[in-house]
């Protein structure tokens, strides 16, 4: 498969009063062309931070210590500040959580999607809008031309997040990243936005990184998901192999966590404790204090991925053939017997 | 079993803001239902639906446009501001709200925060008894007592939803609205808040509105649910009933919007369209009625019977679990 972006041993540090927080540890994922990748992670793993600098939209405290990122052939991290305005809403476009404080509520919403569109080529303005009038009926703003002279307060939260993507596609992005761009929605509204996420990449043969917390959004929309800790990606798979053959106790941790409309048990599960802090790392396997399967040597030594496939690893010291075989929770029990069932034995991974 | 103990009665309550202006909103048109004693009712709809001015209606935040708000007798929304038994009330009636940055005040100590509505209402005896009385409620909801003098900005979201709960408990409350408690917080934090909620609730004998947009969290919280569309009741039954057997369209598309952490399921889920329209907008006299016990569905009168089918066709297909 082609990949269109590359990380590698990406670390970013951010200064703080506190001190030096090492908020991204040594990160290396890809991304593949035409896929959706989903990033996923409580706050303040890094997920945001990683996808920030994808876009160099770093914030002035933060620098970027080690690592590079490829996107045809050029490294991003090393980029001028006038290589990274020509990629930013032009190869690389990005969809942000709040469609209220992402739009300028002083401009007609006809100028700001056409802005990237006046930016980036030689286009008069007509012709500019005539293409905002495109790109608003490709995301199903109804009556677009006669709207373009509407203010953004003048749209539902739904609409407003369509106009949001209608400004980021109008130069069809390479790469288009969602950063929990239905979380501040309704149900409803977000089954509508997944849906046009999925028309628009199908439309404009785009490649996202979509990056959420709820794995119920994660499961309808993702190829394949990296799930990131403390500022490293732990686990990486297809997804089904991440939803029915996962490996880190963390990844078992956030499914367990989630109650299905099946749930009956009286508790439910959480994840005891709280993330690390990141200004002192723990030595080891950071998630080692709150994983009740946690051996000796993961509060000495971080583990290495271990390859479950060749599209699935993890990070946990489980997986060492000298490790002591752990009793499964039940809900991911019940989850490994759908992959034996079901995708084992199709050949694909042995 | 005896009938369960009625705690608040709500008839009729009617919330209009800017009434007769231009702007006038009806953000709550007509509704009625009970809250029984010692019981999760789940309130859910979406963002403007009245969800959450219904609690803050209860609770008189604001005053109610028409109608009754029943509550050990007194009728809440006659109560005047001030008065001994408004302060009463506040004092049996806790609030917990979404937002766990904006709702407690940065420049306040925890046990300050905790203890102001001790302060209020006159429950501690001495200084050492309100020292006592926060350290035993940062036990009950899961912090060290040494967590009494810092500040809110030392704590992370999961940490101060919990002093905000600490704080609702220290009055002694009888009954808790909890206004999206959970929506602001990662998921792996969601369900601790969620079983303290539970554990707090089975140690006290407390009752809770929950109001929330997330039905899977609601439904795993919540007795009975509730919910709501444009300002009205739509449906109201047990959670099994709602979830396994909805009538309304309004919830039926509300339940097929919910993405589940499943790949397989996923691929082959079609939310269902939902038009207001011919439900509730279409000019017909409609009320919440009983079609199946404990199963109620704003309807209109030639309605019904079509409900009552449903009901039965549903629960035909599956082993009957009533909860009553």
């Amino acid at each position: 498969m082609e990949r269109i972006l590359d990380v590698k041993n990406l670390e970013i540090d951010f200064k703080t009063y506190a001190g030096t927080v090492h908020a991204i540890r040594d990160v290396d994922f890809h991304l593949n062309k035409g896929e959706t990748l989903a990033i996923v992670g409580e706050s303040g793993s890094g997920k945001s931070v990683t996808v920030r600098t994808l876009m160099g939209l770093l914030a002035s405290n933060a620098k970027i210590v080690g690592g590079s990122v490829d996107f045809e052939g050029k490294d991003i991290v090393q980029m001028s500040e006038k290589e990274l305005t020509h990629l930013r809403g032009n190869d690389i476009a990005m969809i942000f959580q709040d469609p209220m404080t992402s739009l300028d509520p002083t401009m007609t919403i006809g100028k700001q999607v056409a802005e990237p569109l006046r930016l980036h080529t030689k286009i008069s303005e007509k012709a500019a809008l005539a293409e905002a009038v495109r790109v608003l009926e490709l995301v199903g703003i109804t009556n677009a031309k006669a709207r373009l002279k509407d203010y953004p307060h003048q749209f539902s939260g739904g609409q407003r997040q369509r106009i949001v993507i209608a400004i980021a596609i109008i130069n069809n992005p390479k790469i288009l990243i969602a950063d929990e761009p239905t979380t501040a929605l309704d149900v409803t509204i977000q089954a509508q936005i997944l849906e046009l996420l999925k028309e628009v990449q199908e439309k404009i043969d785009t490649s996202i990184i979509f990056i959420t917390h709820d794995l119920g959004v994660v499961a309808g929309i993702a190829d394949r998901v990296a799930v990131m800790y403390a500022g490293k990606i732990i686990e990486y798979g297809q997804v089904d192999e991440i939803f029915y053959n996962a490996q880190h106790p963390y990844t078992w941790g956030l499914l367990e966590a989630m109650p299905t409309l099946e749930t009956k048990s009286d508790r439910l599960y959480a994840i005891p404790g709280t993330p690390p802090n990141l200004i002192n790392p723990p030595a080891g396997d950071a998630f080692a204090a709150r994983n009740e399967f946690a051996l000796a040597i993961d509060l000495q030594q971080e583990p290495p991925f271990f390859q479950v496939s060749p599209t699935h690893a993890a990070a946990t010291w489980l997986l060492d053939p000298q490790a002591p075989k752990v009793t499964l929770p039940p809900e991911i029990q019940r989850r490994h017997q759908i992959w034996e069932e079901k995708f084992a034995n199709k050949g694909v991974n042995a | 079993m005896s009938e369960p103990e009625v705690l608040l009665s709500i008839r009729n309550l009617v919330q209009t803001f800017n009434p007769g202006k231009r702007n006038e909103v009806k953000a709550i048109q007509d509704i009625s239902f009970d809250i029984y004693k010692g019981e999760t009712l789940g309130l859910v709809g979406e963002s403007g639906s009245g969800k959450t001015t219904t609690g803050r209606s209860l609770i008189r935040l604001y005053q109610p446009t028409s109608g009754e708000i029943m509550y050990a007798g007194n009728d809440i929304a006659k109560l005047k501001h001030g008065s001994k038994a408004m302060l009463d009330f506040r004092r049996k009636v806790q609030m917990i709200f979404q937002d766990p940055y904006a709702s407690l005040d940065p420049r306040m100590k925890v046990q300050d925060i905790i203890a102001e509505g001790i302060d209020v209402h006159h429950l501690a005896k001495s200084e050492q008894d309100r020292e006592q009385q926060v350290q035993a409620l940062l036990e009950e909801v899961g912090l060290n007592a040494s967590h009494a003098t810092r500040y809110p900005h030392e704590f992370s979201g999961g940490q101060r939803q919990r002093i905000g709960i600490a704080r609702a408990l220290a009055v002694q409350p009888e009954f808790i609205i909890a206004d999206e408690p959970i929506s602001a917080l990662d998921v792996s934090i969601q369900a601790q808040v969620v079983n303290l909620l539970k554990d707090i609730q089975d140690r006290q004998g407390l009752t809770y509105l929950f109001i929330a947009h997330d039905l899977s969290m609601v439904k795993y919280i919540s007795d009975r649910i509730a919910v709501m569309h444009y300002g009205r009741l739509v449906e109201l039954a047990s959670a099994d009933e709602v979830y396994n057997h909805p009538l309304h369209p309004y919830t039926q598309s509300l339940l097929s919007a919910i993405p589940v952490p499943d790949p397989s399921l996923e691929r082959h889920r079609k939310p269902i369209a939902y038009s207001a329209a011919e439900a509730e907008d279409d000019g017909k006299q409609r009320d919440l009625v009983e079609v199946y016990p404990g199963h109620f569905v704003f309807a209109s009168e030639d309605e019904v019977a079509g409900y009552q089918n449903a009901a039965k066709e549903s629960h035909g297909t599956q082993s009957v679990s009533q909860e009553q």
